[in-house]
Order: structure tokens, then C-alpha cells, then sequence
């Protein structure tokens, strides 16, 4: 890149790293039964999920970590986390009203310009559901949205107030066998939301998660289960950031949708957690397994990311296209700088005929970081007709850094039709002088042709979020180049 | 509005301008002429800051500053524009986006405001019809799809929209048909102003038959060789270089 360097990001440029000081109940470190045992007590939890979490927490400890991705993960110590902490332990739990969640948690929200608050003028029309740790403090418009019949509430007030649902859903799209974080996860997970769209609505606004870590020392494991009943609709949004500090955090997290008959769900999230410094220092590490199930015919699912965040992402949002016709949908721009690590794609696997599925993936790598692509299409016998297009770009800035692609393909249909096209590409000086010369400053300039380079990806966000995803793109290649 | 004094620049090893010395007055139309690798380009790169180039001695000086002390985008902040030989495609950034940010850019160098949506729209308005350049353009990514002549309107534009005090033209005319030179040359004439000066830099005098310059400048080895009236273009363009080179070389 002749003259264009690439320098260490000099400051802290993660405007969410602070820390809230709010009284806060974090059990002892470590994991055992008696953890697993302690969580479904704090959360007052029946017995079948009791012994849902101790199987997956006995098959877990005979699993090793998983080594296949391009990823550099130092050893983790699962004995010196805490796996539960509640930042709502003054007042009641899980309050219902404003007034009865502290003060400095309220702040903090406000803070991450999360509305609390049930105003539509403020909220522009999101609900949400508010986690800090291991608690949900607060979910907006409950009422409003159950005049609708639907259901949107903490997994644990899930748990308690429509047992029948969560227990039918829960598992049945991401076992806990699927994988060692998803077996952690069953084991020990503490809040995320649940959604129920019945049959024949269309949610009229978006919902969301928010998701904050705040105590230190403590790992988040949260659990999301989204359910659109027969031609449904739900717009789901997620955004998740933490505190800056040395110690590196542990998020393993389960999201998993069921998509019935002509129902259509989109989830987008926007993942900011903290990155760790320039020298590579702390950091979330983000092990998270994203699965949806589109199984009923003509139904849709799409996954839309931006990743910005973390120092080891470990992310594969798929779908399981079982119903005849239906689709799924994966967009996704990862960006690393610095010492980040990103091993992240997607999953399509046509089972129902004529299914289809799209794959758009844009990488960024700055700085010393890895990122990798990491997709696999698979056809099943009975696939009759799936088609698949896969588009895989990179960007490189810099030449310390590394783009990968593993671009895996399974087909048993002879009738599949599937594509792929991959790129890996640079930002010319050619391109970055242009703008210099017409007033554009250098970072500015990366901030512009990044963003241009994403925008497949961030049309397909809600008008927000895409607003704040290309802030956060500029934001965090900020002094990437000198 | 510039002086430049005994100016050398090189890329890499290779030193392209031997000491060059140039003044361009408030209101004027210079034309720089000479023939291939002459240093005419590697003069208007060394202006705005190319990376690429380095000046190995000399002073620039632009509206009493100095230049070279300037980083690219503070230059182009202080009056100075080029409209490239080449320019460049940025995908998935559209003409209007871009031309915002380089629009505040500018303002808020000058310590303004960011300008309001319904204004920037009227500007935007207002500059394509210097060129003829159609709306549907705004929209598309910066000179994708666009074709040889439309690049070269799409530079007048943003020439036009960023009002600049010297604007430099680098072979704007290669590539253009007649139909787009004179819309280009009328563009930057409907743009000349007693206070913004241009430096036309060329091979051919055709575009000077429609951008009428005040001085004509022969760049040859680094140099200028010879300065005169706008007669000089036309003896050029009848005799060619080689009778200004010896007589050039016969004075040394």
C-alpha cells in the first residue's frame, strides 16, 4: 500500500467500555453439578429443565474444546469464571416497573442509548428486552405486544409464565449435544428473551436484546428462543457491548429459531463487544451457536451481522431448510483490527425441495488481525431443486493481517444448483488519494470506501441499526492508517 | 495565488523535476505544454499531495502558505483542486455521499456548520447543470458505470460544487470526444471567476481552443523552458517542441 501504513490504534476508541457500579450478587467461581444446581434454584426453575441442564453439563465434561477453526484460543479455565452474576440482587427480582430498577442500571442503558422507557417517541418503535449478566432487568411493551398474543419476555419469565412452549422448543433446534459451547450453554445459561409470534401476525415493531456484561470476572451465557408460528412475522433485532478491561470475558450464547409454515423471521444483530487493546489485551471471547429451523414450507429465515467486537468470534448462524420451498438468508460483514480473531459464516442445509439459500460475506481484516470465512452448503437426497449462491468477499488494509476462506460444499442432489464466488481485494492508494484530494481526510476515506464496500450487507439492517453498524465500521478502523 | 521556487521532486530514485519555478496571479489562465515525460503530471501530484512523490527541494507557496507542509486533504480544504487523467472508482459509495462528506469536510476545516440536507440537494442541482450531468448519476457509486466523457463531467462537477481558488486540469482532454470537451470547457469557463485561477495541463491545444489561456508555459526535462502569450500554443501546435528545446539547449 506504498505510503499508507498501518499503525496501532493509539487510544481507546470503544466508547461502551465502562464499568457501572451497581451492587451485584456473583456466586462463586467455578463449575460444578452444585453450580449448575445453584443457577436453576436462583432462577426458581421446574424439574425437567433441572435435569435438562445436568445432562448437558455431564456430557460436557467428557467433551474437549473444539480445535478445527482458524482460531488462536488460549486456554480457558473454566474453573475461574463465576457463571452467575445479578446486578438487580437490591431490589426484588427481576423488577416490573422503572422505579424499582436501580438507578445506575437505568443510567447505564441510557448510557448505551437503550430506551427503558415505554414511549414510542423515544424508542422508535423497539422493544426491548434489557440483560445485564446473568439477569433480564427489563422488557418494554410486554403489554402492548400481548394484545397481539404475542410473547416476548426474559427466557426465565418464559420458563415460569409458558412452560409448555419453552419446553416444547427448547433444544429442538440446537442440542446440547451439538457442540461443547452449546453443551456449556444448556448447562449454565442464565437470561436472553423469548419470542412467540402466533399464528397469522405480523409483530408490528421490532424487538430486541440487548445484551451487557458488566461484572468482572463472570462469563455471559445467554439463551434466545424465537418461535413464528404459521405465516407470522417478526423483525428481531440483538446488540451486545461490555466493559474494557485486561481480564479476557467469556460469552457463549444459544440462539435458536423455529419458522412454521409461510412465517418469516429476520434477525440482524449488531455484535460490539469489547475488542481487547491494540496489543491485544483482554477481550470477550464470543463462542456462540445461532441456528434456525425453517420448518415449515414456504418459510424464510435471514441472519444479517455486523461484527465488530470481540477478540475471538466463533459464530455460525445457519438454517435448517426442512420445509419445501422455504429459504434462508445470511448476510454478514466481520471486521478485525489489531489482534482480533474472527472465525464466523454460515450453515445451509436444503433437506425440503426446492429450498434456497443465499450467502453474502464481507470481511475486513486491519492491523495484525484473522479473519476467517467458514461456510458450508449442503444438499440432502431429497433436495430436489435447492439452489444456493454464495458470495464471499475480503478487504485487506495493511499486510499483517490474514483473510481465510473455507468454503465447504456437500451435494446429493444432482438437480442442485449451487454457486460460489469469492474476492479478495485491497484499498488501492489510487482510491484513498482520490478522496484526500477532494478534502476527504485518510481515515475518513477508509471509514467511506469500508462502508461502501459493506453496503450490500448494511441495506439488508433496519434503518437504526444501519446507521450505527457504519459508525461502528469507521469508528473501529480509526488510526488503521497513517 | 502560487509561486513555486526551484522546485525538485523525484519518485523513487528518479528525479523528474529539476527545479522548477512558476507564478500563477489571482483571475489567470496558465497552460502548461510539453511533450511526454516532460514532468507535467508528476507537477500536478507533487501540488496536491501525492504520497507517491517526493520533493527533494524548493518552496510552494499557495495564498501565502506553505503547500508542502500540508497533508492532501488540508490542501484540497484551502482552495486547491485537480481534476485526475484518471479518476477513480469507489464501489458502493454513491456521488452523493461522497460529495457531503467532502463538502463538510471542508466546512468544518473553515469552522462551519455541516451543511443543511435541502441546501447540499440545491448545490448538487444547481453544479450538475453546469455540466449536463443527469440526476441518475448522484445515486450511482463514485464514476462506476460511468463512461470515459462522464468521468471527465462528473471531475468538472465536483470542481464546481467545492468552489476552488486553483483548480488544476490533467489532461482533462484525453479521451474526450469534441461533444464532451466543449461541455467540460464550457463548465470550467461558466466556473472561472476573477478570483480562481486554473492551470490547464495538456499535450494538445484543442482544449485550449475553448479554455483560452493567459500564459503558456513549455515543460520540458523537468523545467520550464519557455513562458509567452497564447500565440505559443498555436506555434506548438504548427511547429511542435523540438525548435523550443534547441533553442532551449542553445542558451545553456
Amino acid at each position: 500500500m506504498g505510503n499508507i501504513e498501518i499503525k496501532d490504534l493509539s487510544d481507546n476508541k470503544y466508547k461502551y467500555g465502562f464499568t457501572t457500579q451497581v451492587q451485584t450478587h456473583i456466586i462463586e467461581r467455578g463449575l460444578t453439578e452444585d453450580t449448575v444446581r445453584l443457577i436453576s434454584e436462583k432462577k426458581g426453575e421446574p424439574e425437567w429443565l433441572l435435569d435438562l441442564r445436568l445432562k448437558a453439563f455431564r456430557y460436557w465434561l467428557d467433551m474437549p474444546m473444539p480445535q478445527w477453526a482458524h482460531l488462536n484460543i488460549p486456554p480457558i479455565d473454566f474453573q475461574s469464571i463465576s457463571y452467575y452474576a445479578d446486578p438487580t440482587v437490591s431490589k426484588n427480582n427481576s423488577p416490573k416497573s422503572l422505579d424499582e430498577i436501580d438507578p445506575e442500571v437505568m443510567k447505564t442503558f441510557d448510557k448505551l442509548g437503550i430506551p427503558l422507557e415505554e414511549r414510542l417517541a423515544l424508542s422508535g418503535g423497539v422493544a426491548v428486552d434489557a440483560v445485564m449478566d446473568s439477569v433480564s432487568v427489563k422488557t418494554t411493551f410486554q403489554q402492548t405486544l400481548k394484545e397481539k398474543g404475542i410473547i416476548f419476555s426474559s427466557i426465565g419469565e418464559a420458563v415460569k409464565n409458558h412452560p409448555d412452549l419453552v419446553r416444547e422448543y427448547l433444544g429442538s433446534v440446537v442440542n446440547y449435544r451439538d457442540n461443547f459451547y452449546a453443551a456449556l450453554n444448556t448447562a449454565v445459561f442464565s437470561d436472553g428473551s423469548f419470542v412467540y409470534i402466533p399464528k397469522g401476525v405480523r409483530c408490528p415493531m421490532e424487538l430486541s436484546t440487548y445484551f451487557r456484561i458488566n461484572a468482572a470476572g463472570t462469563g455471559q451465557f445467554e439463551r434466545t428462543l424465537i418461535v413464528a408460528d404459521d405465516d407470522s412475522y417478526v423483525s428481531y433485532l440483538e446488540g451486545c457491548t461490555a466493559p474494557q478491561r485486561d481480564e479476557n470475558q467469556l460469552h457463549a450464547a444459544i440462539v435458536e429459531i423455529v419458522v412454521k409454515d409461510r412465517a418469516e423471521v429476520k434477525y440482524s444483530t449488531v455484535q460490539n463487544w469489547y475488542p481487547g487493546d491494540e496489543q491485544g489485551r483482554g477481550g470477550v471471547y464470543n463462542f456462540v451457536t445461532k441456528r434456525g429451523l425453517c420448518a415449515g414450507e414456504h418459510s424464510k429465515l435471514s441472519w444479517t451481522q455486523v461484527e465488530t467486537g470481540s477478540a475471538i468470534t466463533w459464530k455460525y448462524p445457519s438454517c435448517v431448510l426442512r420445509g419445501d420451498y422455504s429459504q434462508g438468508e445470511f448476510y454478514s460483514v466481520a471486521l478485525t483490527n489489531n489482534y482480533q480473531q474472527a472465525d464466523t459464516g454460515t450453515k445451509m442445509i436444503h433437506i425440503g425441495k426446492e429450498t434456497k439459500s443465499t450467502i453474502i460475506s464481507k470481511g475486513i481484516s486491519a492491523g495484525h488481525s484473522q479473519n476467517s470465512y467458514r461456510g458450508l452448503v449442503r444438499v440432502g437426497k431429497n433436495a430436489q431443486g435447492a439452489r444456493n449462491y454464495s458470495q464471499c468477499d475480503s478487504l485487506l488494509l495493511g499486510s499483517d493481517c490474514g483473510a481465510h476462506t473455507f468454503p465447504y460444499m456437500d451435494i446429493q442432489n444432482d438437480t442442485a444448483v449451487v454457486e460460489h464466488e469469492a474476492t479478495t481485494s485491497k484499498i488501492s492508494e489510487d482510491q484513498l488519494f482520490y478522496c484526500n484530494q477532494r478534502g476527504i481526510s485518510p481515515e475518513q476515506a477508509v471509514g467511506l470506501i469500508v462502508n461502501g464496500y459493506a453496503k450490500e450487507v448494511l441495506n439488508k439492517l433496519p434503518m437504526e441499526f444501519a446507521v450505527e453498524a457504519q459508525r461502528l465500521l469507521s469508528v473501529s478502523l480509526e488510526n488503521s492508517v497513517g | 495565488m502560487l509561486k513555486i521556487d526551484n522546485l525538485h521532486a523525484s519518485v523513487g530514485d528518479k528525479e523528474i523535476l529539476k527545479g522548477l519555478s512558476l507564478e500563477v496571479g489571482e483571475g489567470q489562465v496558465h497552460a502548461i505544454m510539453g511533450p511526454n515525460g516532460s514532468g507535467k503530471s508528476t507537477l500536478s501530484n507533487v501540488l496536491v499531495g501525492h504520497p507517491g512523490y517526493t520533493v527533494t527541494e524548493g518552496t510552494v507557496t499557495f495564498k501565502g502558505k506553505n503547500l508542502l507542509e500540508m497533508p492532501a486533504e488540508n490542501r484540497s480544504h484551502e482552495g486547491l483542486f485537480m481534476s485526475f487523467q484518471y479518476p477513480v472508482e469507489i464501489p458502493g459509495v454513491s456521488m452523493m455521499n461522497f460529495m457531503r462528506t467532502a463538502i463538510n469536510e471542508k466546512r468544518k476545516y473553515l469552522g462551519l456548520e455541516p451543511i443543511a440536507p435541502a441546501d447540499f440537494l440545491k448545490l448538487v442541482k444547481e453544479k450538475r447543470e453546469i455540466v449536463k450531468l443527469d440526476n441518475k448519476f448522484m445515486n450511482r457509486s463514485v464514476n462506476q458505470g460511468f463512461s470515459g466523457g462522464e468521468k471527465k463531467r462528473n471531475e468538472i462537477f465536483q470542481m464546481a460544487m467545492l468552489e476552488p481558488s486553483l483548480s488544476i486540469l490533467d489532461e482533462t482532454d484525453s479521451g474526450l470526444d469534441i461533444d464532451a470537451l466543449r461541455i467540460v470547457a464550457e463548465g470550467v469557463n461558466t466556473l472561472k471567476n476573477p478570483q480562481s485561477s486554473v492551470i490547464v495541463i495538456t499535450h494538445y491545444q484543442r482544449l485550449l481552443d475553448y479554455i483560452k489561456p493567459d500564459i503558456v508555459h513549455v515543460l520540458y526535462n523537468g523545467r520550464i523552458i519557455k513562458t509567452a502569450g497564447p500565440e505559443l500554443a498555436l506555434e506548438l501546435e504548427e511547429r511542435g517542441y523540438d525548435w523550443v528545446i534547441e533553442e532551449f539547449e542553445g542558451k545553456k
